[in-house]
């Protein structure tokens, strides 16, 4: 081998270049998320000037808010004199104005302190539900909240909500005491059995009782009172609360071999989902006198929430029903052979994995039962969206105004429904067990 | 309760119930079929004993008394002269039509949002990430009240289009007029019409039965086309041309008809203070099909997002690893397995569409509620009776969509062996 034939041999690196500048940093995110193909920049273009002509219409719009004026046309004439002839403005002073009535509806004014204390109580109540961090002792209140709420909202005696708490620790009494002298099945019976007598017959005269020994009572709210987002809340998370319990044992019954529970729930279920929630609400209003006893009056607002917990349950039975079709039969038989019984299987085996799977069905369920408060107003209660929006906008001081408190009010429900997914879905990641 | 302290008697032992299955799913079912029974006893005798005490019975009579009210719009020939009844047809009709409208434009809209949120268009994405998020988390009923409010407060009366230099315009190149009692719309006449065949009490519109007829026609016969290609095609290997017999038995009919009719558009005018010529929607109607249309669009949206993110991916890389196209591989792979997952969840946002139209009352659309369960029911005070129909009907409609979407379910489900 001589010199002359010997090739080119490199013995040190070049130096690293930068990458093209189409292939690095901002320009190839653009090139990759915006621009990529003709139909991404035309889409692009088309998405940019949607955004521009909503921000250039809407944005002036905002800025030139008033928030202090008595009337729809003192607010127009601020407007007027702070921005020039023909400038339009938002007129948020009306939701300054009538932001009690938005809140409480026709609800005493000096009481206004009782629903502010039973939403706050709720916050603490919720709160453990939610996040299991929190101690668990704080469930004790959760169990006692819906006697304190209905006592803050409602008022009158004390002793009627004591009553009704005391119906449960009836049936536990019952069950403690039966279940040494005549076994399990029968301890049941009389768990469930003790409190409904109690309730039906006992309740009522010892709760008169117990008043006219120690009266301890507030100054009672008739349910006609009852407006704006306290009405919305009330029979929102009463609804929530009493649906889920009530959907599952729907959809037990569905999945169940037994045939007149099977048939029972299925037509429950149909029937209910077959037709829309307004006239169940009418049927509620309207016709529910027809199927009581003569002369029996029915609170409006419980008749409202019994309405939408049979409503809601429907739907979440079906929820529920996709998450126990979903899970593999091994899983029931692996309950047999456990010899686990069938509330035992489905308490510690099947329900666990069932509901995971359910979560964004049911929360969306719940979402929808939130926004269903809203059709109250067809049967007369005053719920923000429309009972109160259209009492202001009868007034004369603000007749001609509509994008405010359509605004308002959506940006609330919003705010909690949008709440509401998001939690769903910080609980599927929480309960995620896969490993992928 | 008598049957569950006296059967455990009989052999009462706590593992006897355990083991023996079949005897106890019996005391249940015996223990809830009387509960129910009772139940449903005691509802109908507070039922009979209300209508006693008010002496009446249950009578369907006032749905052949005379209605003596207007409906603003109808499909069928309605005066305040007509029976409830026929009043109670109107609403139905009306139902359905905003019905059948809304699935249709929201199905469109939905696929569009979905497919577009799945997009790597990050501004396109995200607008409709908006989209989607602010219209399934506020009441449906704040949409229909605030998209009729600005459609009645916000825009121009009919005589605004009035004179030489007019405060309003007719949209879409003259055609439309949005004013704030209704909106005209262009509309099919027919120089040489069929007329009108009577059926019983319904009235059928010839013209419009033609035209459904022809395209109905013509895409059957399409299909029929395109099948005998495939035919062809596998016993051959030679797909015969068959794009000019498509175009002809899809578009032939509608402009054979056409002529034939002489169909041509009426478009509305301005005569004095209102528009006449072509078709005048109320804006009650438009401001709630929008509504339903957005609202359950954002809901199917979803649905398709989730049906196209169900397919795994190893379904288009190996549709890519065959040699097919992208846009084979959407109709060919990806559609036909993502439809199995979109179709049942669909079919429930038709149901759901269907019963929210009941919402009309709130604008004042005179659909089923408005007409058999709202003024029918307050003029006669025959609650129950209206109420009870009402709610036969709404299961009707529910059932008999529900079925057919199971229909069209079971064909495309998967087949398994």
């Amino acid at each position: 081998m001589n010199t002359s034939t010997s090739t080119f041999v490199r013995t040190e690196m070049l130096p690293q270049q930068a990458p093209p500048i189409t292939e690095a940093g901002a320009v190839k995110w653009l090139r990759e998320n915006l621009f990529s193909s003709v139909l991404n920049t035309i889409l692009t273009i088309l998405g940019v000037a949607a955004v521009a002509y909503l921000v250039m219409h809407i944005a002036p719009w905002l800025s030139r808010s008033v928030w202090n004026a008595n009337t729809l046309s003192e607010c127009r004439q601020i407007i007027t004199e702070r921005y020039g002839e023909g400038a339009t403005g938002a007129c948020w002073a009306v939701i300054r104005e009538r932001w009690p009535q938005y809140l409480f509806g026709f609800y005493p004014s000096h009481l206004y302190w009782r629903p502010v204390l039973a939403f706050v109580l709720l916050c603490v109540a919720v709160a453990p539900v939610l996040f299991d961090k929190l101690p668990r002792k704080m469930l004790w209140f959760s169990l006692v909240y819906p006697a304190v709420g209905f006592w803050l909202l409602w008022g009158g005696s004390v002793w009627v909500p004591v009553m009704a708490l005391a119906g449960f620790a009836i049936g536990y009494a019952a069950a403690r005491i039966v279940k040494p002298l005549a076994g399990t099945i029968i301890a049941t019976i009389a768990a469930v059995l003790a409190p409904v007598l109690w309730w039906l017959f006992l309740a009522g005269p010892a709760a008169d009782a117990m008043q006219s020994i120690l009266p301890v009572a507030l100054q009672a709210v008739r349910s006609r009172e009852f407006g704006g987002f306290v009405l919305a809340f009330t029979i929102g998370f009463t609804g929530i609360a009493f649906s889920l319990p009530l959907g599952i044992m729907l959809a037990l019954g569905r999945q169940s071999d037994m045939f007149i529970v099977n048939k029972l729930s299925v037509g429950f279920i149909e029937f209910i989902r077959g037709v829309p929630l307004i006239t169940l609400l009418f049927t509620a209003s309207l016709l529910l006198n027809y199927f009581l006893p003569p002369g029996t009056d029915f609170d409006i607002i419980l008749r409202v929430i019994i309405m939408v917990v049979l409503f809601a349950a429907a739907y979440i039975a079906e929820v529920v029903r996709g998450g126990l079709a979903a899970l593999p039969r091994g899983q029931y038989e692996a309950a047999d052979a456990l010899g686990l019984d069938y509330w035992k299987a489905q308490r510690l085996i099947i329900m666990p994995q069932a509901l995971k799977i359910s979560i964004p069905g049911i929360v969306s369920t719940f979402i929808g039962l939130f926004k269903d408060t809203t059709l109250v107003v067809f049967v007369g209660l005053l719920d923000p969206l429309k009972g109160i929006t259209d009492a202001v906008r009868a007034s004369t001081d603000w007749k001609g105004i509509y994008w405010e408190p359509y605004i308002f009010v959506g940006t609330i429900f919003f705010v909690f429904c949008f709440a509401m997914s998001r939690y769903s879905m910080y609980l599927e990641g929480k309960l995620k067990t896969d490993h992928r | 309760m008598a049957v569950v302290t006296e059967e455990p008697k009989a052999g009462f032992r706590l593992g006897m119930l355990i083991y023996d299955t079949r005897y106890r799913s019996i005391t249940i079912q015996i223990v809830v079929l009387f509960l129910v029974m009772l139940g449903a006893a005691w509802l109908i005798d507070n039922l009979l004993r209300n209508l006693a005490a008010l002496g009446r019975g249950i009578d369907f009579g006032f749905l052949w008394n005379r209605a003596g009210y207007d409906i603003n719009q109808t499909l069928v020939e309605y005066t305040n002269d007509s029976t409830h009844a026929r009043a109670t047809l109107v609403g139905l009709l009306n139902t359905l039509l905003i019905a059948f409208l809304g699935c249709v434009a929201a199905t469109v809209l939905g696929v569009i949002a979905g497919v577009l949120r799945l997009s790597k268009n990050w501004v396109v994405a995200r607008l409709m990430t908006v989209y989607v998020e602010i219209f399934r988390n506020i009441p449906l009923l704040l949409w229909i009240l605030m998209i009729y409010t600005v459609f009645t407060e916000a825009l121009p009366a009919p005589n605004a289009f009035r004179g030489e230099n007019p405060a309003a315009s007719m949209a879409l190149f003259d055609t439309v007029a949005f004013t704030n009692r209704y909106t005209a719309i262009p509309w099919l006449v027919f120089d040489r019409s069929l007329g009108w065949l009577q059926l019983g009490p319904i009235w059928l519109n010839l013209d419009f039965t033609a035209i459904i007829v022809a395209l109905v026609g013509g895409f059957l016969i399409n299909r029929a086309i395109l099948k005998r290609a495939t035919r062809i095609q596998e016993a051959t290997g030679v797909r015969p041309t068959t794009w000019w017999q498509s175009l002809l038995a899809l578009f032939g009919p509608i402009i054979v008809l056409k002529f034939a009719l002489g169909t041509h558009f009426d478009y509305p005018s301005l005569q004095g203070f209102n528009f006449t010529g072509g078709l005048q929607v109320s804006n009650s109607l438009v401001a709630l099909w929008l509504a339903l249309t957005l609202y359950t669009a954002a809901f199917i949206a979803e649905i398709v997002r989730a049906g196209i993110n169900a397919i795994s991916r190893g379904q288009s890389e190996a549709a890519f690893a065959l040699g097919l196209r992208p846009g084979r591989t959407m109709s060919l792979i990806i559609l036909p397995q993502a439809m199995r997952v979109i179709i049942p969840p669909l079919i429930s946002q038709y149901l759901n569409l269907t019963k929210n139209s009941s919402l009309a009352i709130a604008v004042g659309y005179m659909d089923l509620r408005g007409t058999l369960g709202g003024i029918t029911l307050n003029q006669t005070g025959r609650g129950l009776e209206a109420m009870l129909l009402l709610m036969l009907i709404y299961l009707i409609i529910s059932l008999t969509i529900s079925s057919a979407m199971n229909v069209y379910n079971q064909s495309v489900k998967l087949k398994e062996r």
